[in-house]
């Protein structure tokens, strides 16, 4: 399927964005939004995989740049699912119970108007050495 | 023609676009020392590959040195031609070619005529400094005609040029990298297994010895001191012609009859004219001529008496041995009599019974070992020397080749006509042909003899001539690519003719392999062709069908021409050869 | 579930050697085992340029860089990092000077200071899939300028960017390009060099491999500004890597229209052709490199006439250099601007040099021009190994020269490189410590071309054999004073007198190093090199029979510590090595 324009290739080139989009977030020296779901045999337990996706997909919705990273067990097992949210600058904030459907309320909160979760706070007081 | 200003060496001077920076020096009067160039371009001959670095000269505003005999001229250059570093990098570079050749000045082939050992003492090396490992190759014997000795070879690839590009023969060419670089045939092949024609251009003009013809003199010398040996010898048209240039006198120079003296006094039982064997030629190839005409045989009729082209065509035209005349070179023919006629005539053992030709050519000596070219073992000649040869067989012997008297051949197989003598060069054979053809054909006297429309020195020529009713289209190539062109013209079915002739060397066996080295100056193979019309002019008979003991010889001894006996003497047949 | 995860592993030759193939497979396989094939996205992509580290594998958006990974680690990798999300610690690069494990590698100092243009996609995206070099932005800049610009505006736009070429010469290449132009002609040919006869380069062959469409649509662009419809590129038979990935992104361009008829619906044809060379180092000579192509003796012949007016079939050629061509798109998309915003006044861009010799990060390294010589060796190569003292560094290979200490601190580009008696050439870059020895670097070099010469002109030829033969001497201790000045009169010579660069270069690497180290060539000419032998005090067990029978009495030390040879007494008789028990006396 030849492409024939410039137009068509910059269609195609959208539609394939995608594919390389976990690497440029990756690779970019920009301070971006990183948000770690722990991702033990407890965090799974508890759903932390249905999270995981449904972070994915809002933030996609949203047009956020946001790197959504798997990591092991953040050692709050009784609050699982356990995110971390490394907003650029701050200190990371760590919310746990954060099921599929909070993760709408997260983001906006957190992400997009850049304040505290109360009901899922958890704790603050460590550098982003968690990982 | 668009003139630019440059300077050299400070001069101020105005040559037209396209000059050399080597050429214009000239014309100031600066010498620049050169070894790789080499420039016939009368002759569609110009090397320039610029490899031996020997001709470098300063150009304003350049860190490198550039090489004068392939720089060319722009408006405004300033060229210093005798800078420190120019002249050391002149010397330099000859001091590492010396580094790399074998001192073998005192028996070598080339001795007092090698372009490398004269520029050793133009640029006063006395030195070598940078003295290491020399190559070391094994000398090619291989071949009845050139001797091939990489070991003095300087790579300045004028052979590979004369092969490649002006013979389109393709047997010579740079093979291995860095200090193994030598030229040779593909993968290092002898020179006998490959499509070599044996022209012998390549040793025309190698500057050295490494490409050189065999030398048979020894043998020749051997023969003459046996008493049981009956030698006879024959000599070229064109030879008589450039052989005073050995002897310092001026290109061109007729020889005839110093030739034969020198001749008699060396001890040769009887001197014969390679021409006796041309008109002998014309006689059959006319009347083959004829013959193709008047029964439909194949079109175009191609000459045959260059032994160099017989080889190309059998190489590279192997579906076209058809054409070519079945006539034999003027030498065989002539060595075939002698050893039939002359023998039988003189009562002599055909054994003890040595021919030795002398030939402006190289071919020549590959043609004489030809196997279907001997009658019961008998070669029809013997031994074949160059007019080199020729030439250091008469220094040896201590004549003053200036001085000598003039003598006549001897009468039995010396008689020619000046139909003969113009075989020399190019255009000479069917010019002859066509005289004879012409009569042959009307049975009407031949007026005007002189055909200059055949004569020149072009690649490729072609005239129409009118023979009674047919317009008799000729063709005429010397040099083997122009006689590729002419070839693919005519498979192309571009091109019609009646009769080609063709010679391998350029401007025909006056340029021949064999000849004295014109060094790069083609004005000499130009006045050799002036002697060579000169000759036809002041001889008596001008068609060979006058010549009186050619005659005789058909009436005593051959019969008709082109009948029978004359079949079994004088002509011959092609062998398919492959391109190697 | 979505994708969350990619793996990148490294491709390129130097991995795929160490089983990196392999590697990709059993990730591929355990991933698809654990049903996480959905989730995890595995790529094999082309060279990250830390060889030295190899094989590499790369995870992201962690960016956590995996280096000198094993075969029986992918296990691990999978379990703990793709499953458990815990980084592998014992495979993270270990910083040679902080000596902790770095993560990331944009926090790595051999990464630190590069600037990647060339190589921007190279170890990012997969060199095998169209889609992804389209991903990023992949043939935008050939479809812009069919679109928008008319040819000679390209060429305005490439001069404009000051880009010259990369292959040695520097040449601008908006001139070349502009030069090729002007000739009305029917046929006219670009050329992409990819011989890369360099010994220790290998930057092409790492752009080839990890991005071949780059250079592929560059060389279209080239074709549109100069008029020509046809590329070729001469690539050496001893690159199967890359020539495989040039043949699928050719293939893989032709499908998609960027290759072939009416490109872009522009009415521009343009289509290339590989031709594999024999690897000979004079065939990277554009002149070679066309007589070659010709199937002609691969020889340099006389300049001028330059390609630019009768190169391939007679007719007007563009040869440009692979990295060279990888810069074209990025100044089309990002402006000339930019470009030229980068690097020094005379130097824009960046420059990939290899990296090798006796530094702590050996690989391929992409710096803006400009960048120090202190840097490349201390910053992004990571110092001398062992605590060495840094000697020199030799650039631009059998042409180039050595840079030493004094000039460290030279900005590189083509200018300074040369005043200071070197060259860029192609991008090679090896650092010499105290233990090398200048004369057989030299000789090393001079070997290689004496051997690479095409032995056309004289000078070359002989010359360059004459040169190695007395540096062989010299080594050998059988050279003698006037040595020197012979050699140095030869190079002079060979230098000015050469036919072509090989020949005119070849001299470099001597008279740069007699330059900066003659001394170093008189300790041989006059045979006052000092030998000596010495005790690798690791192994020696200080039991002083070495002490004992040395006749000049040079070695001290007491029992059962170390010994030491004196090395400026030792009379280098070798009588200690004979009496030595435990193989601790080092030969000189
Ligand atoms: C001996 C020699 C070897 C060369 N080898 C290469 C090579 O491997 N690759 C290359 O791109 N240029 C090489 N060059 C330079 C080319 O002749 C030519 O200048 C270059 O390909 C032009 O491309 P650029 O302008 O993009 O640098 C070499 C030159 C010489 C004298
Ligand atoms: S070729 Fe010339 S230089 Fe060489 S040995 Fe013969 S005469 Fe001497
Ligand atoms: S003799 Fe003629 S054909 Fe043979 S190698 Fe020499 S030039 Fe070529
Ligand atoms: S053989 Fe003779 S003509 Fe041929 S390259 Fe060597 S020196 Fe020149
Ligand atoms: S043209 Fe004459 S000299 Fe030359 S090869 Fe033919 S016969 Fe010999
Ligand atoms: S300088 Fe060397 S490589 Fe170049 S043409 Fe001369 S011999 Fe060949
Ligand atoms: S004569 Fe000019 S380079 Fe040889």
């Amino acid at each position: 399927m030849p492409i024939k324009s410039l137009d068509e290739l910059r269609a195609l080139r959208a539609s394939l964005q995608k594919q390389v989009d976990l690497r440029e977030k990756g690779e970019s020296t920009e301070d971006v939004v990183e948000i770690l779901v722990g991702m033990g045999t407890c965090g799974i337990a508890a759903g932390a995989r249905d999270t995981f996706n449904k972070l994915l997909a809002v933030t996609e919705a949203k047009g956020l740049n946001v790197k959504v990273i798997s990591v092991g067990c953040v050692g709050f097992c009784h609050m699982e699912p356990t995110i971390q949210v490394n907003l650029p600058n701050e200190e990371p904030v760590i919310y746990g119970k954060i099921t599929e459907d909070k993760v709408e309320e997260l983001v906006e909160t957190v992400v997009v108007q850049r304040k505290l979760m109360d009901e899922n706070y958890l704790i603050k007081s460590f550098g982003k050495a968690v990982l | 023609m668009s003139m630019v200003n440059i300077v050299i060496n400070g001069i101020d001077l105005q040559v037209p676009k396209g000059t050399t920076v080597l050429d214009a020096a000239k014309e100031v009067g600066v010498h620049i020392p050169t070894l790789c160039h080499l420039d016939l371009h009368d002759f569609g001959v110009v090397n320039k590959v610029a490899s031996c670095r020997v001709c470098v000269v300063e150009v304003q505003g350049r860190a490198a040195l550039a090489p004068s005999c392939a720089e060319m001229v722009y408006e405004g250059m300033v060229v210093n031609t005798d800078s420190l570093k120019a002249i050391n990098a002149r010397r330099n570079n000859l001091e590492l070619l010396l580094s790399n050749h074998p001192f073998d000045c005192l028996v070598c082939t080339k001795n007092l005529d090698c372009e490398l050992q004269s520029l050793a003492e133009e640029l006063n090396i006395r030195e070598i400094h940078a003295v290491g490992e020399k190559m070391d190759y094994p000398l090619d014997k291989s071949s009845n005609a050139i001797v091939k000795d990489p070991n003095k070879c300087v790579m300045c690839r004028r052979c590979e040029t004369m092969c490649n590009e002006v013979q389109t023969v393709g047997v010579l060419s740079g093979l291995n990298r860095g200090f193994g670089a030598v030229v040779a045939p593909a993968f290092n092949l002898d020179m006998a297994e490959t499509s070599c024609t044996y022209c012998g251009q390549c040793v025309a003009v190698c500057p050295t010895a490494a490409l050189t013809e065999r030398i048979d003199l020894p043998k020749v010398w051997r023969a003459l001191s046996r008493e049981r040996e009956h030698v006879v010898v024959q000599v070229a048209p064109a030879v008589r012609v450039a052989i005073g240039e050995m002897f310092g006198m001026e290109p061109g120079t007729i020889s005839t009859g110093k030739l034969v003296t020198a001749l008699k006094r060396l001890g040769f039982n009887a001197v014969f004219d390679t021409n006796f064997g041309a008109d002998l030629t014309i006689m059959e190839e006319a009347r083959e001529l004829a013959h193709r005409l008047e029964h439909g045989g194949t079109l175009p009729m191609l000459t045959s008496c260059c032994p160099a082209w017989v080889k190309f065509f059998e190489h590279q035209f192997p579906e076209m041995l058809d054409v070519p005349s079945s006539c034999k070179s003027p030498q065989t023919m002539l060595g075939a009599i002698a050893k039939s006629y002359y023998a039988e005539k003189m009562n002599l053992d055909v054994k003890n019974l040595k021919v030795v030709s002398i030939m402006p050519c190289v071919a020549k000596k590959a043609e004489s070992a030809r196997p279907e070219l001997s009658k019961e073992h008998e070669l029809n000649v013997d031994f074949v020397l160059s007019t080199r040869e020729f030439g250091h067989m008469i220094k040896e012997a201590g004549i003053d080749f200036a001085k000598l008297p003039d003598t006549e051949f001897d009468s039995i197989l010396g008689e020619s006509t000046g139909a003969a003598a113009i075989f020399g060069t190019t255009g000479g054979v069917i010019e002859a042909a066509t005289r004879t053809a012409y009569e042959l054909i009307t049975g009407e006297n031949l007026e005007k003899i002189d055909f200059e429309d055949l004569r020149g020195l072009d690649g490729i020529r072609e005239a129409s001539v009118k023979v009674g009713d047919i317009d008799l289209k000729i063709g005429i190539a010397h040099g083997l690519g122009n006689a590729r062109k002419l070839l693919e013209s005519i498979q192309k079915g571009e091109a019609f003719y009646h009769a080609i002739e063709i010679m391998a060397c350029p401007g025909g066996c006056i340029g021949g392999g064999g000849q004295p080295y014109h060094h790069g100056d083609a004005e000499i193979i130009k006045k050799r062709q002036k002697a060579i019309y000169e000759i036809d002019k002041n001889t008596p008979r001008r068609k060979s069908h006058e010549n009186e003991m050619v005659l005789k010889l058909y009436e005593e001894y051959l019969g008709e021409p082109y009948g029978k006996k004359a079949h079994d003497l004088l002509h011959t047949c092609y062998t398919p050869g492959e391109k190697i | 579930m979505r994708e969350r995860m990619t793996l990148l592993v490294c491709g390129g030759t130097g991995c795929m050697a160490s089983e990196s193939e392999q590697m990709l497979i059993d990730l591929k396989n355990k991933i698809s085992e654990l049903g996480m094939s959905d989730e995890v996205r595995v790529i094999k992509t082309g060279c990250f340029g830390f060889c030295g580290q190899g094989p590499i594998i790369k995870v992201q958006p962690d960016n956590v860089f995996y280096v000198k990974v094993k075969l029986e680690d992918i296990e691990d990798i999978v379990n703990e990092h793709i499953v458990k999300g815990r980084v592998v610690e014992r495979l993270l690069f270990v910083d040679p000077k902080a000596k902790n494990l770095v993560k990331e590698h944009k926090d790595m100092d051999f990464y630190k200071k590069q600037y990647r243009i060339a190589l921007r996609n190279c170890g990012f995206i997969n060199p095998e899939d169209i889609s992804e070099y389209i991903a990023v932005r992949g043939y935008e800049a050939l479809a812009v300028v069919l679109n928008e610009n008319k040819p000679e505006e390209v060429i305005e736009i490439i001069k404009k960017s000051q880009l010259r070429g990369r292959g040695g010469g520097g040449f601008p290449t908006g001139l070349k390009w502009e030069l090729t132009a002007v000739h009305r002609r029917e046929d006219k040919y670009v050329i992409c060099n990819a011989d890369e006869g360099d010994p220790g380069a290998f930057m092409d062959r790492s752009i080839l491999e990890g991005d071949p469409h780059s250079v592929l649509e560059a060389m279209a662009i080239a074709g549109y500004a100069i008029g020509a419809n046809t590329g070729l590129v001469y690539i050496r038979a001893e690159y199967p890597l890359a020539i495989h990935r040039l043949e699928t992104a050719i293939a893989q361009a032709r499908e998609y229209g960027f290759l072939g008829k009416d490109l872009f619906g522009s009415g521009f044809d343009f289509d290339i052709e590989i031709r594999l060379g024999a690897g000979a180092f004079v065939c990277g000579e554009e002149t070679a490199l066309i007589n070659s192509l010709q199937g002609m003796r691969g020889e340099p012949t006389k300049k001028p006439p330059f390609p630019s007016e009768a190169g391939y079939k007679n007719m007007p050629t563009s040869v440009n250099n692979v990295e060279t061509f990888a810069n074209v798109a990025p100044i089309i998309l990002n402006g000339p601007e930019w470009f030229s915003s980068i690097g020094t006044e005379g130097s824009k861009g960046t420059k990939v040099f290899a990296l090798a010799g006796k530094i702590n990060n050996i690989g391929l390294v992409e710096v803006p021009m400009g960048t120090t010589l202190r840097e490349i060796v201390y910053d992004i190569g990571g110092g001398i190994i062992n605590g060495k003292e840094f000697k020199a560094v030799q650039t631009g290979g059998p042409s180039g020269g050595v840079i030493t200490k004094q000039h460290l601190d030279t900005p590189i580009d083509y200018e300074s490189l040369k005043n200071i008696g070197s060259m860029m050439g192609s991008g090679g870059m090896i650092v010499l410590d105290e233990d090398d020895d200048m004369v057989e670097i030299s000789k090393f070099y001079l070997d290689f071309t004496q051997d690479e010469s095409c032995g056309k002109c004289t000078p070359c030829r002989i010359g360059t054999k004459r040169l190695y033969e007395i540096l062989d001497r010299l080594t050998k201790m059988e050279g003698k004073p006037e040595d020197l000045d012979i050699m140095e009169d030869l190079c002079i010579n060979i230098k000015n007198s050469s036919l072509c660069g090989l020949g005119q270069s070849a001299p470099n690497p001597i008279l740069s190093t007699l330059h900066f180290f003659r001394e170093e060539y008189e300790a041989y000419a006059n045979r006052t090199k000092k030998v000596s032998y010495s005790i690798n005090a690791d192994k020696c067990i200080g039991c002083t029979k070495c002490a004992r029978v040395c006749p000049v009495s040079c070695i001290a030390g007491s029992v059962k510590k170390p010994h030491v040879i004196d090395e400026d007494a030792c009379i280098a008789c070798g009588a200690c090595y004979t009496a030595c028990p435990v193989d601790a006396i080092l030969k000189p």
